[in-house]
């Protein structure tokens, strides 16, 4: 017996907030990192997907909030509160930040995923919300969703199996 | 503004020709590595938003194998090679002679992987060569990275230069096919040639074109 839920889809740079009977949703996550916050009481999440650590790499104008760690964690944060959301109240789920290629020589956009992890971390720790679970690093790309009926994020991966956490 | 906001249909004409040389001449190496017909499309230059791109790969959940490779040199950019599962299963079935290769089921054969990163390696490097003649550029490729996953954690990687400039991104985008694999095997093997955004100006300059 199953119902049929409303999947929200978070795209590559994207923020999206899901409620009560859907799903939220992103997919091929390398070393980007996908972002759950999500507030139990009042059943609220949302997903942020970004790639790059930091908004000071922004060269160029204006950007997209969701595209950097601390910009889109933050971001994300205000959106889930403007919608009743307590930031004292909300709780964190990450994963991605995998190492997809390994190259001798390189820039520091090679350590990008790791990078990626550090800066989510820090984000998170800055609005006091904890980290409940999370699913990082390697070499595999991931596609997740996140359940607002059991609060799981489901983690599926091409080679490595299906995880809930 | 970005460079891609302003690109006129000259440069768009300048950079299809890019693709056309370098994935002709890449299509060709195939050809000859394979013993059979490859057909290759009429370039597409596109500017992408990010999630268009994934697209372009038959979206960010399809699985995919990949040769990925960063162009250093004079004008700096990504290189990918991305072939559906089954095409590149049939690609290292002839080369190698591995009637059973497939990519569905890991661990694949070390042999079939060798030879896959040798087909990507030759490929992007006929491409670049021709690039590199054709503009008169010393562009060099690094060492091909293999990986079979998912086209969107594979792709962002190449997206990571361009997106700390911008939200979208100039793709040269080259589908191949083969002869006798019919039009409806909807995703085909791409090349996409993803320079970096500050090469644009040096391409562009190299073959004497105004900004």
């Amino acid at each position: 017996m199953s119902t049929v839920k409303e999947v929200v889809k978070v795209g590559i740079a994207d923020m999206k907030i899901a409620t009560r009977g859907q799903s939220i949703r992103t997919s091929g996550l390398g070393s980007c990192v996908g972002v759950v916050l999500y507030d139990e009481m009042i059943h609220l999440a949302g997903m942020v997907h970004v790639m790059l650590p930091s908004s000071s790499l922004a060269n160029g104008g204006s950007f997209k909030l969701a595209k950097f760690a601390d910009t889109g964690v933050r971001e994300l944060a205000n959106l889930l509160s403007k919608q009743g959301g307590r930031i004292s109240r909300m709780k964190a789920k990450i994963a991605g930040g995998a190492q997809m290629f390994q190259f001798t020589s390189g820039s520091d956009l090679m350590r990008i995923g790791p990078r990626n992890v550090e800066a989510v971390t820090q984000a998170l720790d800055s609005l006091g919300i904890p980290l409940i679970s999370e699913d990082v690093g390697g070499s595999n790309g991931r596609t997740i969703e996140f359940h607002l009926d059991s609060f799981l994020l489901n983690v599926r991966t091409v080679n490595m199996g299906v995880k809930d956490i | 503004m970005g460079f891609e906001e302003r690109i006129t249909s000259l440069q768009l004409d300048i950079l299809k020709e890019i693709g056309n040389i370098g994935a002709g001449h890449a299509a060709t190496a195939l050809s000859t590595l394979l013993n059979k017909k490859i057909d290759m499309k009429v370039p597409q230059v596109r500017v992408a938003s990010f999630d268009e791109m994934m697209e372009m790969a038959g979206g960010p959940d399809n699985v995919v194998v990949s040769v990925f490779l960063r162009i250093e040199g004079e004008a700096p950019g990504s290189m990918f090679f991305v072939l559906p599962l089954s095409q590149g299963a049939r690609f290292i079935q002839q080369m190698t002679g591995e009637k059973d290769f497939s990519f569905e089921e890991p661990p694949y054969s070390e042999l079939g992987l060798s030879a896959m990163q040798e087909l990507g390696n030759i490929l992007s490097g006929s491409y670049l060569s021709s690039l590199s003649d054709f503009t008169n550029l010393n562009l060099y490729p690094s060492v091909p990275a293999l990986s079979v996953d998912m086209a969107g954690a594979i792709i962002s990687f190449g997206l990571l230069e361009v997106s700390q400039k911008s939200d979208t991104a100039i793709v040269i985008d080259t589908a191949l096919k083969e002869d006798e694999i019919p039009e409806t095997e909807s995703v085909r093997g791409h090349f996409f040639l993803l320079p970096d955004p500050d090469s644009f100006e040096t391409i562009f300059k190299a073959l004497g074109v105004e900004l």
